[in-house]
């Protein structure tokens, strides 16, 4: 933390021998003793059967939660040093979210749900806005800004979602089973989006537990029980680091 | 690497608008609890502005009365039965310097009926009263119908009836005749009501000189009224009683009719005290049902508080989502019952033909106080929307 590292060579992520439990008589111990580096540009699933502990471990690497041993580090910040305030800005500038049920608030229009996203980190209301219709511009919904929620297909509600999750640039895009709810077709857009998003430079990590989703991302992480089951490249041929 | 990102503040205006997503997507649930606060304030607003409407009509007519009246009167002397004024009080009371009218009634030892028929015990409470001809000049009292005595009919068995006094007799119009000390006597007239002499309205009233050459009156008062200068009132009531009745001015009776009706009026409100709690019960359970939508909505919207923590939200920034979404409530429940209230207490006044008013402080407390209520009960609900965990917040929803 001392010394500065050029950026490039900085992890987003760094998991040093991260352990997770939850109070209780017997404790109940979800992650054992997890290993991780996520590189700036990488695109790589997180795949497990439920019970494995792979949404415990996105709450971590969001910092929605904090471990229990073990050291996280997020661009070099250990997030043992933060406090709740610090989380949260953290959250605010460098992390987007996308989840299951998309958690599109119903009372706003596209672009204002987009705006959200960037509500808590004290952007003005108009470059918000201007921020949000560029978004939703990306993920090809420019003819859907002033619909509602209830208005929009599955599949157009996740895009929706992604764009709130990429409005503020964040360093890291954490998708949730981002095509559970899905029919096939949407699902296939969706994955799309991320593939294209990644190309354009961001960090993506997705969650799921769709073994056939997980095969065609570059790079697999299998958790099994809390552990890390392997840990799989595919060479990429736009050569994507390492 | 990058430095550790700065917290921020939410802008007061995006506030605003959170506190306003419950209100707008859940209309009918948001309306409902601030109505309760609505019914709250109103009752307030509704007892304290008919209650001042009230008072300043009553003040109004006062001041057309005129609250420089003071009546003497025999007390009760150390026996305990009524010691009668001296004949000379009428005159005495006249000398003392700032009393500018005097007038007075009579005691008589007449009785008055509907006719020869009725037993005499049954006398309904009215009274025989000599009348001084200048009575309803000194009271600005004034005949309902008919005609005060006049030098003619002081004379004449003749009678002016108080308003109950004629509605006991079964008098409707003048020119009609009551069995009076054992004779006729004509009505002439029908007094209106008179605040400040209600004794007046169950009284039949003759002339002087009738009533002393046949109805057996001493010639001495039943009740002095004097006039005074308006700022010198407590002064002739401090000389009064000495003056009526030097001998014994312990035996005097002097009031200030005005002050008695001012009393009445003030015993009156105790009644409004008991309203405005029963308006206050009514605000609490205002409040409850705020406290209630609430608890509710933070259940509802768990996903929200969750999805909002993962945008970067700060647990304080979520409870004052959700605090201002109660305040939020609270005042529109506070300027609906404000015009709900005002709205009664206008119509009533206007019904009632009074000036209508409204206590400036209460029409200011109003919102004040509904804000205070749905704050205390939006806290309890704030605190656990920011204290859920983020994960259990995603997870559960």
């Amino acid at each position: 933390m001392t010394h500065h590292q050029p950026k490039g060579t900085t992890p987003v992520l760094q998991l040093t021998g991260v352990t997770k439990e939850y109070t209780g008589s017997p404790p109940l111990r979800i992650l054992h003793g997890i290993d991780l580096t996520v590189d700036h540009g990488e695109l790589l699933a997180v795949v497990g059967p439920s019970g494995s502990g792979k949404s415990t471990l996105l709450a971590l690497l969001g910092s929605l939660d904090r471990p229990t041993t073990g050291r996280l580090c997020f661009e070099g910040h250990d997030l043992a040093a933060l406090t709740d305030p610090q989380l949260a800005a953290l959250r605010a500038h460098r992390i987007g979210f996308v989840f299951q049920q998309f958690f599109l608030l119903p009372g706003l229009t596209t672009v204002e749900n987009v705006a959200t996203g960037l509500l808590y980190s004290g952007a003005p209301a108009t470059l918000r806005r201007t921020a949000a219709v560029e978004a939703l511009h990306e993920v090809g919904l420019g003819h859907r800004l002033h619909h509602h929620p209830d208005q929009l297909s599955g599949g157009e509600m996740q895009r929706v979602a992604i764009a709130r999750a990429l409005v503020g640039n964040p360093a890291l895009l954490l998708a949730d089973e981002p095509t559970g709810a899905l029919d096939s077709a949407s699902g296939a857009t969706v994955v799309d989006l991320l593939r294209t998003l990644n190309a354009k430079g961001t960090t993506i990590v997705v969650i799921t537990h769709d073994r056939d989703l997980a095969a065609s991302f570059p790079r697999r992480i299998g958790i099994h029980d809390g552990r890390i089951d392997f840990d799989e490249r595919t060479p990429h041929p736009a050569g994507a680091p390492r | 690497m990058t430095p550790a990102p700065r917290r921020t503040r939410l802008r007061p205006t995006d506030l605003l608008r959170l506190g306003m997503i419950g209100p707008r997507t859940r209309r009918m649930r948001s309306a409902l609890s601030a109505l309760g606060i609505s019914l709250g304030i109103a009752a307030v607003i509704a007892v304290t502005g008919i209650s001042s409407s009230n008072q300043a009509h009553l003040l109004e007519r006062l001041d057309r009365l005129g609250s420089n009246l003071i009546t003497v009167a025999p007390g009760n002397g150390a026996d305990q039965k009524p010691a009668p004024l001296p004949p000379t009080a009428e005159k005495m009371l006249a000398d003392i310097a700032p009393v500018q009218q005097v007038t007075a009634t009579g005691a008589t030892k007449a009785q008055v009926y509907r006719n020869d028929l009725v037993p005499t015990q049954q006398t309904g409470s009215l009274t025989v009263l000599a009348a001084r001809p200048n009575l309803l000049d000194v009271l600005h009292a004034t005949v309902r119908s008919g005609r005060w005595l006049d030098t003619a009919s002081e004379n004449l068995p003749v009678t002016v009836l108080g308003d109950r006094a004629a509605q006991r007799l079964g008098v409707t119009a003048p020119g009609e005749r009551v069995w009076l000390g054992g004779q006729w006597f004509v009505v002439s007239g029908i007094l209106a009501p008179n605040e400040l002499a209600p004794e007046l309205g169950t009284a039949a009233l003759v002339g002087w000189p009738e009533a002393t050459a046949h109805l057996g009156a001493d010639g001495t008062a039943a009740t002095v009224y004097l006039r005074s200068h308006p700022e010198r009132v407590p002064d002739v009531q401090a000389v009064a009683a000495a003056t009526a009745n030097p001998a014994g001015p312990s035996t005097v009776a002097v009031s200030r009719p005005s002050d008695l009706y001012t009393a009445r009026s003030e015993a009156k409100n105790a009644l409004t005290g008991l309203v405005l709690a029963l308006a206050a019960v009514a605000l609490l359970v205002g409040g409850v049902g705020i406290a209630n939508t609430m608890v509710v909505s933070v259940m509802e919207r768990r996903g929200e508080i969750g999805l909002r923590r993962a945008l970067g939200a700060r647990g304080g920034q979520i409870a004052a989502q959700f605090l201002l979404e109660a305040v939020l409530m609270g005042l529109t429940g506070g300027i609906g019952g404000l015009a709900l209230g005002a709205l009664t207490v206008y119509g009533y006044a206007l019904a009632q033909g009074w000036p209508a008013t409204i206590p400036l402080a209460t029409t200011a407390a109003a919102p004040l106080v509904s804000v205070l209520v749905a704050a205390a009960a939006g806290i309890y609900p704030a605190l656990r929307a920011a204290k859920a965990s983020p994960t259990d917040a995603l997870r559960s929803a």
